[in-house]
């Protein structure tokens, strides 16, 4: 990158992600996370400059702008804070926030938290509004996105059982992390393929969890990323949005996904994503996302994605590990996911993610969408400072 | 209070949730176009607008075409049938279902449209669901007709053979 400063991640925390955490309350839960960020950098409250803090729409929790009353949870009385909202994708442009807050001079070190407590809430009717005048039609995310996989599967060719191989080997990486919501031990195909038909093609087994949970990330600017453990460096950010309505929209392959995809890969110098990266954390809430974002993200040619992920190649310990951490379908503290994925990335190129670590890696993508798959937010991390 | 009574409060379990349901009362204005497109419904006619550069038929009218930024808002007449695009069966239960499960939901792409509606289809058993099915509205009795898409009760087979994939494949 040029022109902008350098920007680094020196510290980096997460709750344990559970279907209710009715030990904290939301001010305790994005505490859990922002301390063990500071104590990962060990900084403490007073070194932080300003606060990013994103999560998915107010209705889940019923709060609206909780920004304001979890300032002094987060230490931010006196300082700036910064609320960011793209539904879904909200933790990654939370941190790519954060991180423009540190490109462009503003800040020398700021706390980006992420959080979600849908215990606290019914994301299922928060998605399933009555729209005046309309019949009631949506039936929560998966109404939504389960014709997309079905146009998906058509459109490749796919065998129907793609679905099921990511949410076991999701599942599999899951169980090798300790702050994973879903840990299902011995889970298999058969288990994945005889749990319910939710949303017709996709089981309850294919499906995210609703989880409790929040993230946080120390950044810093150069000459503030002396840490006690080696920083993880950007090495290129960009968030892109379309229209969730527009004719001839693309929505199984998104021009702003792919466009999204080019721009941090000319960033950081990246021509051949499946070869230049060691490993990616994608936002797969259904399984079936990971085939298409591969093809959208440019790991696969068009149609192809599912023979990557058919191939073990995104399996830990393949070619191209994908979502170590479990992913999205072992946690899903909505507005956190997305940040989960960022931080994992950067845990990886920090060789910090324990029994998920990819041996060696040292470049990373973080991957978040949201809406009705039209907000994009993504970064690739190294372990060399760019 | 006297010392002998026992104090409820210390010994019952902490209290660490509270439902409290939110209801927010709200008017809408439907605006210009929306409202030419909700008036049509409830005379039994599906009214789009056309935008003048790119010539997509946006279902309602747009004041602004996504693609153009022009009014999408030239008065086209569209099909009351068409072909499924794509769909789901929903087999979750829901508060707000309009059907037991399960049920079908699809995207249709009415003949003349450029953009496809939300909607189900009934009188088919949810096994036989298929992409480029052809469908037909079913209209409420002439009682219940009003401005909104719910003047469409759901869609039904139309008897046509099935549409071929790549015509409505650009719309997936
Ligand atoms: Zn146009």
């Amino acid at each position: 990158m040029t022109a902008a400063n350098r920007c680094a991640i020196v510290g980096i925390g997460q709750t344990h992600h559970k279907a209710k955490r009715q030990d904290v309350s939301i001010p305790g839960l994005i505490r859990e996370a922002a301390l063990r960020a500071l104590a990962d950098a060990e900084l403490t409250w007073k070194d932080i400059d300003a606060v990013v803090i994103g999560k998915a729409p107010d209705m889940f929790e019923g709060v609206m702008m909780p920004e304001l009353f979890l300032a002094d949870a987060l230490g931010a009385a006196g300082k700036p804070i910064l609320r960011v909202h793209t539904a879904g994708s909200v933790g990654g442009s939370t941190a790519i926030c954060a991180a423009h807050l540190i490109m462009g001079g503003i800040h020398r070190r700021v706390l980006t938290v992420a959080f979600e407590k849908q215990s606290e809430s019914d994301a299922m009717w928060a998605l399933s509004p009555r729209i005046p005048f309309q019949p009631q039609l949506t039936a929560g995310a998966g109404g939504y996105f389960a014709p997309l996989v079905r146009a998906y599967m058509r459109r490749s060719g796919a065998p129907d059982d793609v679905g099921l191989q990511v949410a076991v080997k999701d599942r599999q990486h899951g169980l090798k992390n300790p702050y994973a919501h879903l840990r299902i031990k011995g889970i298999d195909r058969a288990m994945v393929a005889d749990s319910p038909m939710l949303w017709d093609p996709i089981r309850y087994l294919e499906t995210c969890p609703s989880s409790d949970g929040a993230c946080a990330m120390v950044l810093a600017a150069e000459d503030a990323a002396a840490a006690p453990r080696p920083p993880a460096w950007v090495h290129g950010l960009a968030t892109r949005s379309e229209p969730v309505v527009f004719s001839g929209r693309d929505q199984v392959n998104p021009q702003a996904g792919r466009d999204c995809a080019r721009d941090i890969y000319a960033q950081a110098g990246i021509h051949t994503p499946s070869k230049d990266l060691d490993v990616a954390e994608l936002y797969v809430p259904f399984s079936w996302f990971e085939p298409m974002w591969l093809e959208n993200l440019g790991f696969a040619a068009e149609g192809e994605g599912w023979k990557v992920t058919a191939s073990g190649a995104t399996a830990l310990g393949g070619a191209l590990p994908i979502n170590p951490s479990g992913g999205v379908l072992c946690s899903n503290p909505i507005g956190a996911s997305g940040m989960l994925r960022f931080a994992e990335a950067a845990m990886q190129v920090r060789d910090q993610a324990g029994e998920h670590q990819v041996d060696g890696a040292r470049r990373a993508m973080g991957h978040a969408y949201g809406g009705g798959s039209q907000f994009f937010a993504m970064w690739i991390v190294g372990r060399d400072r760019p | 209070m006297s010392d002998d009574a026992p104090d409820a409060a210390a010994t019952a379990a902490p209290v660490t949730m509270v439902p409290s349901h939110v209801r927010l009362t709200y008017t809408v204005t439907a605006g210009r176009h929306l409202s030419s497109y909700l008036r049509a419904l409830a005379d039994r006619r599906i009214v789009g607008g056309r935008c003048p550069v790119c010539t997509k038929v946006y279902l309602p009218a747009r004041g602004a075409c996504p693609t153009c930024g022009v009014p999408a808002d030239q008065p086209v007449e569209v099909a009351d049938r068409g072909t499924v695009t794509t769909f789901c069966v929903i087999r979750i239960p829901f508060e707000a279902a309009p059907f037991p499960p399960p049920y079908v939901a699809v995207a249709i792409l009415l003949d003349g449209a450029d953009m496809p509606i939300f909607h189900l289809v009934r009188g088919i058993a949810p096994e036989e669901a298929r992409m480029g099915m052809r469908v037909q509205a079913r209209w409420v009795a002439d009682d219940q007709l009003g401005p909104t898409l719910a003047s469409i009760r759901w869609f039904e087979l139309s008897g046509e053979p099935d549409a071929a994939y790549e015509t409505y494949a650009n719309h997936l």
